[in-house]
């Protein structure tokens, strides 16, 4: 098992550069072939290990880096592939601001999120956005490590 | 939604004014010299408390005696939160509080240093009411100050207590009192990857605590009307997150209604008769208002820029709100129909959750600056900024309807592995003296005081 992770991470910097995120790239399996998703994993788990389900942000920030939008990029290819999907982006802010205003910032994540999908050409009708401003943090801690994985936009299958 | 809250005891309560009688009693002690009158000035800082003796109520039979007990300690517990008084220790009191009745032996309360001395009793009607009369006298003159009697129901005891801790309060500072008021806050559990938080509400000293939803769904942000038992707050029950309608007496909860966007961050006006709140719109949060009568919907900001927390002066004329159309998270204010908007903060940092003090005269806020979260103060200008207190979060200031003392909520962090930290309530005094926790049996945030019940 540990070996052929190894190898798939050998695989995914070859095929993905160096354009992931800071933490989607340890998330990531990557996809050796490039082409159909290995028969084992659904949709969901396809565009979370492969695809890369999550773009991060900076403090206070909404806007997409140049690492985001390749994630993005894949994003939309994803939802090509599977056309009868629809999805929901996640807004979520770190645990440094006032809950109302994180909620709105969130937001916004999450809007920047779709409106880079929608000009990679994806129908905007398949895309819902929500915030959860500070309520839902992906990992715990109180330092700026902890808090770069929490600014994040997730994109969810439906 | 479950509802887990009785409603309050009808408004049986008749407030009987006493003042005439009592202060013919009062008169035979007024042969002394003129005297000032016991005060204490609360406007200048860090007044020294005034000691107090609040002896037990007294009642004719065990069961009145025993309430009797019950209510003097909701008094004294009141006023010494308050940091403004002293109880003295009933230890030390010399004279046998059966015996206090009609005039206290003020030698023997002066001799342990009483300034003021309450005197109370408790006896039952034959409606089946309890009656409950209580006399404040200032021992050093020798005189009665202020005396009241209430009849309720004896499952009321202590709200007896707070609406007499509120007349001694305002009898001796002068402001008015705040003890007879509810919280409604969120109750958190769980953790910090999936915190469950519920609705909940409890008395203004923690007493009566009642969760008033399950934590099947993520709510926040709730705030009391000032003119009815209700509550607007944000929920997640639907998906989208949408601004809530709770009705504490009858459990009645219903949206505010469908909106493009998310609606969060609501406010009662301070008529009760709307909410002014956020909508999210392509990126941005714009603030609304709807009328609760009409249903009607009125668009107060329009900037794409992030504005939120809203929040209407007293008299209504008046919405301060944050807003990062400048480019970071400030405070600003503007007419109610939103028109002449003005910046109201320039220190350094970002400001947030401006909140309009009761009395009109301050705005509270959170403050980042420097990785730290600070409480503060401020004219409605913009000047005078004060700091009341800070920490690693603190957030969320609500005032108690005297406009005198401020609740808030603290988060200290934890070891990175879930052990150690806390989030809970704590009230602050406006000179930033007496900060004291709130005691919740769990985790709280969000706290929001209500006016003064009825």
């Amino acid at each position: 098992m540990r070996l052929r992770l190894l190898g798939l991470v050998a695989t995914m910097t070859v095929l993905a550069g160096c354009h992931t995120a800071p933490s989607a790239s340890t998330d990531n399996g990557g996809n050796s072939t490039g082409g159909a998703p290995s028969a084992s994993l659904t949709p969901q788990q396809e565009l979370t290990q492969q695809v890369g389900d999550r773009v991060f942000f900076g403090f206070d920030k909404s806007d997409i880096s140049s690492d985001a939008q390749a994630i993005l990029g894949r994003q939309a290819d994803f939802t090509k592939k599977y056309a009868s999907l629809t999805f929901t982006i996640e807004g979520h802010a770190d645990e440094r601001g006032t809950r109302e205003y994180n909620l709105a910032l969130g937001e916004r994540r999450a809007t920047a999120a779709k409106n880079a999908l929608v000009a990679l050409g994806v129908d905007a009708g398949r895309l819902k956005t929500i915030s959860y401003g500070k309520e839902r943090p992906a990992v715990d801690g109180h330092n700026e490590a902890a808090w770069a994985q929490n600014r994040r936009a997730v994109t969810v299958i439906n | 939604m479950t509802t887990v809250f009785p409603p309050v005891a009808r408004a049986t309560r008749r407030m009987t004014l006493f003042l005439a009688a009592l202060a013919l009693l009062g008169l035979v002690s007024l042969a002394r010299p003129a005297h000032a009158d016991l005060t204490l000035d609360i406007t200048r800082g860090n007044p020294q408390p005034i000691p107090i003796a609040i002896p037990s109520f007294q009642g004719d039979n065990p069961a009145d005696g025993q309430l009797g007990a019950d209510i003097a300690g909701v008094v004294s517990n009141d006023l010494e939160r308050s940091g403004l008084f002293r109880p003295i220790d009933p230890a030390a009191f010399i004279q046998d509080p059966a015996a206090l009745r009609p005039i206290p032996r003020f030698a023997d309360w002066k001799l342990i240093n009483a300034q003021a001395l309450v005197v109370g009793n408790v006896s039952a009607r034959p409606d089946g009411q309890t009656h409950v009369e209580f006399r404040l006298w200032d021992t050093t003159a020798g005189k009665m100050l202020t005396g009241v009697a209430y009849n309720s129901p004896a499952v009321n005891w202590r709200r007896f207590g707070h609406k007499i801790a509120d007349q001694i309060y305002q009898r001796i500072t002068g402001e008015g009192g705040y003890f007879d008021t509810r919280i409604v806050y969120i109750s958190e559990s769980g953790p910090n990857l999936r915190r469950i938080k519920r609705l909940a509400i409890m008395d203004q000293d923690g007493a009566n605590n009642h969760l008033l939803t399950n934590g099947h769904s993520l709510v926040l942000t709730p705030r009391f009307s000032p003119t009815r038992q209700e509550i607007t707050y944000l929920s997640y029950a639907q998906g989208t997150p949408r601004v809530f309608l709770f009705d504490i007496l009858t459990g009645q909860n219903e949206s505010l209604g469908d909106f493009p966007g998310m609606t969060f961050a609501p406010r009662f006006a301070p008529d009760g008769a709307g909410v002014i709140f956020s909508l999210s719109n392509g990126g941005g949060s714009e603030i609304f208002t709807m009328d609760l009568s009409t249903h009607h919907v009125n668009q107060i900001t329009q900037t794409g820029a992030i504005d939120t927390s809203p929040c209407y002066s007293p008299d209504g004329k008046y919405i301060t709100f944050n807003s990062d159309r400048g480019g970071t998270q400030q405070l600003y204010r503007m007419n109610a129909d939103g028109s002449n908007i003005q910046r109201i903060s320039f220190g350094t940092g970002r400001y947030a959750t401006p909140v309009w003090s009761p009395r009109g005269d301050l705005i509270a806020f959170t403050k980042f600056v420097g990785g730290n979260f600070s409480i503060g103060v401020m004219a409605p200008d913009g000047s005078g900024e004060r700091i009341l207190t800070n920490g690693y979060l603190v957030e969320g200031p609500t005032w108690a309807p005297n406009g005198r003392v401020l609740m808030f909520f603290r988060q200290t962090t934890d070891d990175n592995g879930g052990r150690g930290g806390s989030t809970r309530l704590y009230s602050i005094d406006l000179t930033g003296a007496n900060e004291r926790e709130v005691i919740t049996r769990q985790d709280a945030s969000d706290p929001a005081w209500s006016p003064l019940l009825q």
